[in-house]
């Protein structure tokens, strides 16, 4: 792994890095990355869990919510009128 | 004069209900020991200011004859569970402001119970880390000797309990965070089934290895809070219907066996265990066979591979979990030249080295070309590992290894994370299974430092982990 795929990875992920912070993240990246790869000498079957899965179904119901509208419009970090403000994307 | 610190919820329960103690009594002396110790311990990153009122309304239930076990019991909540009204930051700057606008499924029955939430405790950011050093609110001290870590994630509810600001608290076990903060601090720490308490309003981390789970002094209080925080819950989807699962109910209990047979993995446990932890495992295996428990040491040649699993699958699922926080709709926004800009430079400045790290390692395992190599094999490796566990709960009723393979460490001791990633080494197959897990103080070291010693037992099996205890005999 080079710096140049610490700067792609981070660009996929959407955060800023310093240098220090690619450069730190390059070292540990090894160090961790050599540690887990120990699971590919791991010999296993395609085993299927025993799990009772399911799938998870409701009703598409309208029912009254919990939560309060002022309290999610508060969390806004800008808004207007009630609604959400962000920076232009088109 | 009440000593917080040695009272257990259960007798306190008691006092109350004979009249001998309030609840206003009972959060009041927990009030001033925070107010004399947090400054120092920085166990609270907030104490709510309601808590005399909610003891208040507590005295009442009591006085009406509706009490519950938990009814006017001061318990704290790690920064992750959702309070209504109130800030929860996880331990973050991305969420320093940021208000709970619904309860968590545990605050619904903790509040249905009487008990009093009185403030939410200090963790690592996003419940990443073994002894709170990555909160970014600062590192929370160990009450028993404040030049250590508490443990983590979980390290500020830990504490708040060791040191008399609460009888108990909630935490969040993803890899071991409730259950190593428990060993740290001497205290009964515990990891329910996947699926038995809900995560609905639990700030996710990885959602297919997180579970909240109790801290109380003795086994006995810890099943209390979890006997009032499991229940199925149609708000989180991997909640466990009993009606319709046709497996045993964890409350309800699953048969205890006449005589108890514990597994020992012995391969496990040969490297990079403290001798006076070994010490102190070896005097509970001694203390359980004159119980009449069966030791028998078992071979589980897969166990050692959970850390390594653990470390693709947990930080592939933070990178999906903690995308959305990229400061549209709630949290920090710092605004840059368009919106990735504003998304990447939110993020820079919210989040800490140690979620930028797990964020990008995760991106990386899912990244093209990679992800077969090593996210698909982790999940191919997590069942073999579970059904190791299946096969070898045919033989044994638990399997015990230490909880931790060291005492309370010093501040800035672990220097990479890879050797901070080792402290979960014995805690983290059982998030990996799926299974319900168990720490419970053994022994003190020489210089005082508390040891635990961990519990894990087959899925639903929770009920069963709470009776060890008393077979141990008395360990503080």
């Amino acid at each position: 792994m080079e710096i140049k795929d610490i700067e792609k990875l981070a660009e996929l992920a959407k955060i800023e890095l310093s240098n220090d912070e690619k450069e730190g993240l390059l070292k540990d990246l090894d160090g961790i990355l050599s540690y887990v790869k120990q699971i590919e000498s791991v010999e296993v079957d395609d085993i299927l869990p025993e799990y009772n899965l399911r799938n998870v179904w409701r009703e598409d119901e309208i029912k009254n919510s919990v939560f309060s509208r002022d309290l999610i419009i508060n969390q806004f970090p800008d808004s207007q009128d009630g609604f959400l403000k962000v920076k232009k994307i088109l | 004069m009440l000593n917080i610190k040695e009272l257990t919820i259960e007798k306190a329960g008691e006092m109350m209900k004979k009249g001998e103690l309030t609840s206003v009594d009972l959060v009041s002396a927990c009030l001033k020991n925070i107010e004399e110790k947090n400054k120092e311990l920085n166990v609270f990153l907030e104490v709510f200011n309601d808590a005399i009122e909610q003891s208040k309304k507590a005295d009442e239930m009591i006085k009406n004859g509706k009490g519950t076990e938990l009814t006017g019991i001061p318990i704290a909540i790690k920064d992750n569970i959702l309070i209504t009204g109130y800030v929860v930051s996880s331990g973050s700057k991305i969420l320093e402001n940021y208000v709970a606008s619904y309860d968590a499924f545990v605050i619904k029955k903790l509040k249905e119970a009487g008990a009093v939430l009185i403030g939410r405790t200090n963790m690592d950011e996003f419940a990443m880390g073994s002894s709170t050093e990555n909160s970014a609110y600062g590192p929370v001290k160990n009450p028993i000797d404040p030049s250590r870590v508490p443990g983590g994630s979980s390290g500020g509810s830990a504490a708040a309990v060791a040191s008399g600001m609460a009888l108990g608290a909630l935490g969040s076990d993803t890899g071991g965070s409730i259950r190593q903060p428990a060993s740290f601090c001497g205290l009964v720490g515990m990891k329910p089934t996947y699926g038995v308490v809900s995560r609905s309003g639990l700030t996710a981390m990885s959602s297919s290895l997180d579970q909240i789970g109790p801290f109380a002094k003795t086994s006995r209080d810890a099943k209390i809070i979890f006997d009032c925080i499991v229940r199925y819950d149609e708000m989180d989807s991997t909640s466990v219907d009993f009606s319709l699962s046709g497996v045993g109910h964890p409350i309800v209990g699953c048969p205890t066996p006449d005589k108890k047979v514990v597994g020992v993995p012995r391969d496990f446990l040969k490297d990079g265990v403290d001798i006076e932890v070994l010490k102190s495992f070896e005097e509970s295996l001694e203390k359980l066979k004159n119980k009449g428990y069966e030791i028998k040491d078992v071979v589980m040649p897969l166990l050692e591979y959970s850390l390594p699993v653990y470390y693709i699958i947990m930080p592939a699922e933070v990178s999906t979990n903690l995308s959305r926080l990229d400061g549209v709709r709630y949290g920090l926004r710092k605004e840059g030249d368009n919106i990735f800009d504003s998304y990447k430079k939110s993020k820079s400045i919210g989040f800490g080295s140690e979620t930028k790290r797990r964020i990008i390692l995760g991106t990386y395992v899912l990244s093209h070309g990679y992800y077969d190599a090593y996210y698909n094999k982790a999940w191919k490796v997590r069942r073999a590992i579970i059904k190791e566990y299946e096969d070898i709960f045919k033989e044994v009723d638990f399997v015990m290894t230490p909880t931790a393979p060291t005492a309370a460490f010093k501040f800035g001791e672990k220097k990479n994370p890879l050797q901070m990633y080792l402290e979960d080494i014995f805690t983290v197959s059982a998030n990996i299974a799926g299974i319900p897990a168990i720490s419970i103080p053994s022994s003190l070291s020489s210089i005082g430092l508390p040891i635990g010693v961990q519990f894990v037992g087959p899925a639903f099996s929770d009920e069963s982990l709470f009776a060890i205890e008393k077979d141990l005999g008395d360990n503080k």
